[in-house]
């Protein structure tokens, strides 16, 4: 019962496997499999929510933070399945094979989050990247650049890079306190925190996790694998691995000692330079795709500010913060992936006049780049919002990180609007209408409901993850 | 939380908020053009009517919060959902509830595409604009404070003139880049008081140096919302290009949020800081009177006009906010009123000659007299009330912010009078263009006077333009108890640290 999710999709990906040795294949039929299995996955992981366990030797656990996680996945992937269930990018030969990699992929994540032993935690992690180096090459190759070959070397080249460092980093962690057991580790660090040894075990390992959640500096994959991937991937790739991301972090940083300064000044020097980073460059992109990215890259320094407290409060708001941002970015590449007639890229121009071609994708894309850029009562706003204040009340010397922080938040507006005002104001022109179906009209209400509503009340959310945080403290 | 009185029994202000929004929703679903126009008209009076209540239901005795309401919101961060109105918020609630229905109508013919998402907008404005002068606790007016900037970019970006990317992007910019320190302020004065309930914010014992910080990031927010001289250029180019009702709001009520954090924020969060600024912010008031008067003076286009001499009547608004004595603050609330009211029916005026010459500069709307002498009455009212003609209601305004400046300040008071001068001269001057004009007036034979719809529309302004110039007395009753609480309290705090200095 307990890992229900997990078989879940792992019969998900054996169902696609079957389906791909088949010869005749319906383009319907792969396509509701695949958002059938995505439903069956959140479900399973709503009955499991309460489950508590341990197996496999005690390297996996399942426990209140987990389920957090693994309800936020699936619930991610089924709103990424349903938002580019057309799969325009992919060759429809090879449609059943992407499926298969995309749920590995979740498969990976789901056991990451639940994983409390390095050798597990690395593994999961293999699992769900390697998933995503073989989705991006994919692509249909229609301009005849490979640009998709480029962004999937690029990404298994950085990635196997950023695994290398933190596997480094692991093995120091076992040499120092000669196990691989998370909850031994804690305690056995904690002896010999003052040595610079631990200080680069920990940062090594930090520095993997910081290349998932394109984390600068370890964010250079992020503009071209976002551009050279098909809207689908992207929209994939820039959402529900930063949960299983950000559920690491939080595992890694709860080890951090509170009285290790450095560590802390590291991270907040990161995630500032993160956001002006993110932000400054993506006022001059044209590229839809490339500008989400960058602007991802200035989220993952907010959702940081949210670790460096370490206090069960400020992980609490950073986990609400990454659901949030999920649910945001997937609003807009639901909307990139319909409007994108044959699967190709879009710039901002493309979606001009939008709000005439299609009503409900252009309120869709505007409420979710207006809750991308902090406007309140959506859910950017709060969790901006609330992780500033948990910054701030950490002392005064995190006051000119904060206020650096909000200035960030007044640099992102422009380019945001920018996107806004070609779906809003320009004219048409000549551009064709967007073709909507049923189930993603039904899947954009409920994603704009989330964001609003998540936004208007967060306490519930915020106090649940509170509580499963403290769990694993 | 001794400062409320609870509402029992129906919340009113609740539903004052969320009614123009379910108003809204409902839009969602029914699209069509002419349902969405009076469907709007429809729920904007009701709106109004059911504000109505607060006028008699509303003691002027007490200085507590009135019509409150208090519900836990977020209780991890002691957020909470606390609404409530006193002296000083209680006439710009109601201007903005009472002057929504006539934006809609001013709005009948002059949108023509996309009604009923204009109508949708609109709404959802009215949504902020309530809920920012009734909320009580940080969070909460910091929500409506930014989330007015999604509709008000919308009625610029989309119906708004042929710049209007340029102006609703420099507007959206402007007013939130100024709003970012205000949320570090925020959060700085959370950590102070534990709580985000403004009023256990006001009068505590903050170190100097801390209200300093604190009072220059409210009063950057603010001034930018105002706007003040120098930070008022977003103002022309989007009230220029903003659709007539875009204008009205943006004048009559968005403007008035600037003032009002100033009444409500930084006089009670910092008075520290507030005395030891004040001066800086007096002069920079009269700078802001006298170039609006001049840049107003040598426009050719009837909206920048308008729209510059709102910097100057702004200007006497923060000059009798900062003097701070009662028949200053007194007269800066009227003013607001008076500029909520005299600005709105100008620009009000100005989209109607627009809408039937399609074009807003001065000079080829001038002699339109003839043909339309029930327009050039409204506008000679308004024109003359706009530059505070004894009779009107500008000129209580005005008249009180300058006896209050000439009670503390001479040299001040003196400067400003230039200001009341200009006013005359740029109004008279555009009054006698568009009336009489010269010997080479273009062709106005085919222009029709207002229709009854437009009559409609003025009437109620103009209402008010005498019911405050001859009759003011009820409307000062209604904010002097919670001005005199203010004051008492500020020079307390004044004579304290007076004290303090002087035995030290």
């Amino acid at each position: 019962m307990a890992i229900l999710p997990e078989l879940a999709l792992l019969t998900g990906a054996l169902a696609f496997f079957a389906l791909s040795l088949s010869k005749h294949l319906d383009d319907n039929q792969v396509r509701n499999t695949a958002v059938f299995f995505g439903v069956v996955t959140f479900l399973c992981a709503l009955i499991s929510v309460h489950q508590e366990s341990t197996s496999f030797a005690g390297c996996y656990q399942v426990d209140l933070f987990s389920q957090f996680f693994k309800l936020m996945i699936s619930l991610g992937l089924v709103f990424a399945l349903i938002g580019g269930q057309d799969l325009k990018g992919i060759d429809k030969a090879v449609r059943p094979e992407y499926y298969m990699f995309l749920f590995l992929s979740c498969l990976g994540l789901m056991s990451l989050v639940s994983a409390v032993e390095l050798i597990t935690l690395f593994v999961s992690l293999e699992l769900s990247s390697f998933a995503l180096y073989l989705m991006i090459p994919m692509r249909d190759d229609r301009t005849g650049t490979r640009e998709q070959m480029e962004a999937g070397i690029k990404y298994i080249l950085f990635g196997v890079l950023a695994t290398g460092v933190m596997l480094y980093g692991m093995s120091y962690i076992f040499g120092l306190t000669g196990t691989t057991y998370l909850q031994e580790i804690v305690p056995g660090l904690k002896k010999i925190v003052s040595q610079p040894a631990a200080f680069f075990a920990v940062v090594m390992v930090l520095a993997g996790f910081f290349y998932k959640l394109a984390l600068f500096p370890m964010h250079f994959w992020v503009p071209d694998v976002y551009e050279g991937a098909a809207n689908e991937t992207t929209g994939f790739i820039a959402t529900v691995p930063k949960l299983g991301a950000v559920a690491l972090l939080i595992r890694f940083v709860i080890m951090v000692p509170g009285d290790v300064r450095i560590i802390v000044d590291l991270m907040t020097v990161l995630a500032l330079c993160s956001m002006f980073y993110g932000n400054l460059i993506a006022l001059v992109q044209t590229d839809v795709k490339r500008m989400l990215g960058y602007s991802g890259i200035a989220h993952a320094g907010f959702i940081l500010f949210g670790l460096l407290t370490l206090k069960s409060n400020g992980y609490a708001t950073a986990m609400y913060y990454i659901s949030g941002y999920v649910f945001m970015n997937l609003a807009c590449y639901t909307v990139l992936s319909h409007v994108s007639e044959k699967g190709e890229n879009l710039s901002i121009k493309d979606l001009n006049g939008l709000h005439k071609r299609q009503p409900m994708m252009a309120l869709l894309l505007a409420l979710g780049l207006f809750a991308l850029a902090g406007i309140p009562p959506m859910v950017g706003f709060m969790g901006e919002f609330l992780l500033l204040t948990e910054v701030l009340k950490e002392g005064p010397r995190f006051l000119i990180p904060v206020i650096l922080a909000a200035i960030n938040a007044g640099i992102a507006i422009y380019y945001y609007l920018s996107v806004i005002k070609a779906a809003y104001t320009e004219d048409a022109d000549e551009r064709p209408g967007v073709a909507v179906n049923t189930l993603t009209k039904v899947a954009g209400a409920a994603l704009m409901v989330i964001i609003v509503l998540m936004g208007a009340f967060p306490a519930r959310i915020i106090a649940y993850a509170d509580t499963a945080v403290k769990t694993i403290m | 939380m001794d400062c409320l009185i609870i509402q029992e029994g129906f919340p009113l202000l609740s539903f004052l908020i969320f009614f123009p929004l379910a108003g809204a929703l409902v839009l969602l679903f029914f699209s069509d053009e002419k349902f969405a126009r009076r469907w709007t008209l429809g729920v904007t009076l009701l709106e109004a009517a059911f504000s109505l209540p607060l006028i008699t239901g509303f003691d002027t005795t007490t200085v507590k919060f009135q019509f409150a309401e208090a519900h836990q919101w977020i209780p991890q961060w002691n957020i909470n959902y606390i609404l409530g109105v006193d002296g000083i918020s209680i006439l710009l609630v109601l201007l903005s509830t009472l002057i929504m229905p006539f934006c809609v109508l001013a709005s009948w013919r002059y949108i023509k595409t996309r009604v009923t998402p204009f109508m949708f907008c609109m709404l959802i404005m009215q949504v902020s604009m309530v809920g920012l002068f009734v909320a009580l606790d940080f969070v909460l007016f910091w929500v409506f404070w930014e989330f007015m900037l999604i509709p008000m970019y919308l009625l610029i970006a989309v119906w708004g003139g042929p710049r209007k990317e340029y102006a609703s992007i420099k507007f959206f910019i402007y007013t939130l880049a100024g709003s970012v320190f205000l949320l570090v302020a925020i959060i700085a004065l959370y950590l102070k008081n534990g709580s985000f309930f403004i009023p256990d914010m006001m009068w505590q014992q903050y170190s100097t140096p801390f209200q300093v910080w604190v009072f220059l990031a409210f009063f950057l927010a603010f001034a930018i919302k105002v706007p003040m001289f120098p930070v008022h250029t977003w103002l022309p180019a989007a009230h220029v290009e903003a659709p007539t009702a875009g204008s009205v709001i943006l004048a009559s009520v968005l403007l008035k949020m600037g003032t009002y954090g100033m009444l409500r924020f930084c006089l009670p969060i910092t008075p520290e800081a507030t005395f030891m600024l004040a001066p800086y912010i007096l002069w920079l008031s009269i700078a802001g009177i006298i170039y609006g008067g001049f840049t107003a003076l040598a426009q050719h286009d009837m909206k920048k006009l308008v729209a510059y001499s709102s910097v100057g009547h702004m200007g006497f608004v923060t000059l009798g906010i900062f003097i701070l004595n009662s028949r200053g603050i007194e007269g800066a609330i009227i003013q607001m009123i008076n500029h909520g009211v005299t600005t709105g029916a100008l620009f009000l005026c100005v989209g109607m000659i627009y809408e039937r010459t399609h074009s807003r500069e001065l000079r080829l709307a001038t002699g339109v007299g003839k043909y339309m002498p029930w327009y050039v009455t409204f506008l000679a009212f308004f024109a003359l009330s706009s530059f505070g003609f004894p009779g009107t209601n500008s000129f209580i305004g005005e008249f009180l912010v300058l006896a209050g400046t000439f009670e503390v300040n001479k040299p001040l008071a003196l400067a400003a009078i230039p200001g009341t001068v200009l006013a005359a001269a740029y109004m008279l001057r555009m009054l006698q263009k568009i009336v009489w004009g010269g010997t080479d007036n273009p062709d106005q034979s085919h222009l029709t006077d207002l229709n009854m719809r437009e009559i409609v529309t003025l009437a109620p302004f103009l209402l008010f333009v005498f019911w405050i110039g001859l009759g003011p007395q009820p409307f000062l009753d209604m904010i002097h108890t919670s001005v005199n609480h203010l004051l008492t309290q500020l020079h307390g705090i004044d004579g304290a640290t007076v004290a303090a200095t002087l035995l030290r």
